[in-house]
């Protein structure tokens, strides 16, 4: 599969740095039925993990409950202008993906 | 002879499998076996254990009450209590009651929003973790539209 990067912004507003990401993923839940009437296999994000200038601050554990191309917003404290923020997924089948950002 | 001996073993193997059945969470990854359990009591067990659980307001807890497109329902959880180390949006009416758990470390805020699917009209429950108790809110929410169809 194609698998497509994190889209990410973010914005510092005093000491709180709001990021919002879109990851594009089918996160297909294994119970919806293709035109034959066969099961489309379960194909979704496990996990999240977050990183503010390398240290861990969120990890997102996701069902196949989320929606397709997963919009995902956090805040992170004590982050200033300059500072990198990285988010990246791994899925049920192993794939992976990431994207990061310098905050503005 | 040897049919008697083969009964006691199904019996016995039965036995074995109602064992790990019946706990989940305790054989399996803690997460793996909340995001499996099919009803939300199961999910509290495995996600919470034994920490006592307390209904709060001081949790807001924002999803729309009338979800046009069950595929996608924006929902956010946020909370000024403090020491939050965890965040879990449940779903009651969901195949997989749970659908997502938030990690909230020392340096984020507890405060996220995402998109989930709700495959029906439900009660949604927003969970929010402290070293010693579990606050929780909830909401119903009507779906006129499926979440499964995509």
């Amino acid at each position: 599969m194609n698998v497509k990067p994190v889209k990410i912004r973010g914005r510092v507003k005093g000491v709180v740095a709001n990021i919002k990401c879109l990851m594009p993923h089918p996160m297909e839940t294994g119970t919806r039925r293709d035109d034959a009437g066969e099961f489309i296999p379960a194909h979704y994000i496990e996990t999240v993990t977050c990183l503010h200038n390398d240290k861990e601050v969120m990890i997102a554990h996701w069902g196949a409950s989320v929606s397709k191309d997963p919009y995902f917003s956090f805040k992170i404290k004590g982050a200033n202008a300059g500072d990198s923020v990285k988010v990246s997924w791994v899925d049920n089948l192993g794939e992976t993906s990431s994207g990061d950002i310098v905050l503005k | 002879m040897n049919t008697n001996f083969s009964r006691r073993w199904f019996v016995k193997s039965l036995a074995a499998v109602a064992v790990i059945v019946s706990f989940p969470g305790v054989v399996f990854a803690r997460a793996k076996g909340a995001f499996n359990a099919g009803k939300t009591n199961d999910v509290v067990d495995v996600l919470f254990g034994d920490l006592p659980i307390e209904e709060s307001t001081e949790i807001t807890f924002k999803l729309p009450d009338i979800a046009e497109n069950g595929a996608v329902v924006p929902a956010t959880v946020a909370t000024e209590i403090e020491g939050v180390t965890q965040i879990a949006i449940v779903i009651d009416e969901n195949p997989n009651p749970l659908s997502a758990v938030f990690d909230i470390g020392e340096m984020s805020l507890a405060d996220v929003s995402t998109r989930i699917k709700i495959g029906k009209s439900s009660v949604a429950r927003a969970y929010v973790k402290t070293s010693d108790k579990v606050f929780m809110n909830s909401r119903e929410v009507k779906v006129t539209i499926g979440g499964c169809g995509g």
